[in-house]
């Protein structure tokens, strides 16, 4: 841990989707960058998603695929002259195939700090069982 | 040989010969990312959007997942600075990881004012990891309206 907490952080540009299907409404969209991890139970994702407020995010899942798609409601900056634009905001769009199945009932989605947390848990018969092989 | 290379271009379109040029154009674009937004970034973390109107400052940036206690921000003069640590917590032991994405670490940049601000009054506000400064501008720096008799 402590040489990664020493990194310094190096700016990386937000990345544009390149087109997951033709956009109706004008407006950038984003891919947020994530961190997947998986434990014998379940599948932890974690998305960095700045001014997204619980409200304007969607998760769906089915048939195997998770998609992400969150709102970002534009700055108001009618009034401001820019000096300086350096990031834009936009949509947020992300899909995953998921190789596992996931117990729907039990998905815990939490958003804190402009982080969504995303527990997916497996289901049973999907967690690795432990098979005895006895000699004989 | 140009024969050749002109019945070689499979998706040849009648329509637009030019839509193919300017699609490569972007590709080139994206690839060198000279997009205009991107030409003027410090690039340094966090990036910024700055704003002013007559008596203000704006300072927005992209902090997702920073706490509030673990930015610092100072202003001096005419200039702001922004800085602190990102953490990602360590999650629990034998979680294999698929996907690493997200960066921890410190940052600590440095932001020119064009004039001179009232150190007094900085508000700072971090919501949904969107972080937002109002610096007020010191009443020398301020515009006056002159009337005109």
């Amino acid at each position: 841990m402590a040489d990664i907490q020493s990194k310094e952080l190096k700016v990386r540009g937000k990345q544009e989707v390149t087109s997951p299907a033709e956009q109706t409404k004008p407006g950038l969209v984003f891919t947020p960058a994530v961190d997947i991890f998986e434990t014998e139970k379940e599948i932890t994702l974690l998305a960095d998603m700045p001014g997204v407020k619980a409200n304007d995010l969607t998760i769906d899942l089915r048939d195997n695929t998770l998609t992400l798609s969150a709102d970002v409601a534009p700055v108001d900056t009618t009034d401001e002259q820019v000096l300086l634009a350096e990031y834009e905001t936009g949509k947020y769009y992300r899909q995953f195939t998921l190789g596992e199945l996931i117990n729907q009932e039990k998905i815990d989605a939490t958003l804190n700090d402009g982080v969504l947390r995303l527990t997916l848990p497996k289901i049973e018969k999907a967690t690795p069982k432990k098979i005895a092989v006895k000699s004989g | 040989m140009i024969y050749r290379r002109f019945f070689n271009v499979p998706t040849w379109r009648f329509r637009s010969p030019w839509e193919e040029l300017h699609q490569m154009r972007q590709q080139l674009e994206q690839m060198f990312d000279s997009s205009p937004d991107q030409r003027v970034s410090a690039g340094v973390y966090p990036l910024i959007n700055l704003t002013e109107d007559k008596d203000n400052f704006y300072i927005r940036a992209e902090l997702p997942g920073v706490k509030a206690d673990e930015l610092d921000i100072q202003v001096t003069g005419n200039s702001l600075s922004i800085s602190g640590e990102r953490k990602i917590a360590a999650e629990e032991e034998g979680a294999r990881y698929h996907r690493r994405e997200r960066e921890a670490g410190t940052f600590s940049r440095m932001v020119g004012l064009s004039g001179e601000v009232d150190t007094d009054k900085v508000e700072a506000k971090l919501k949904d990891g969107i972080l937002r400064i109002v610096v007020s501008k010191a009443e020398i720096a301020k515009p006056k309206q002159i009337n005109v008799r």
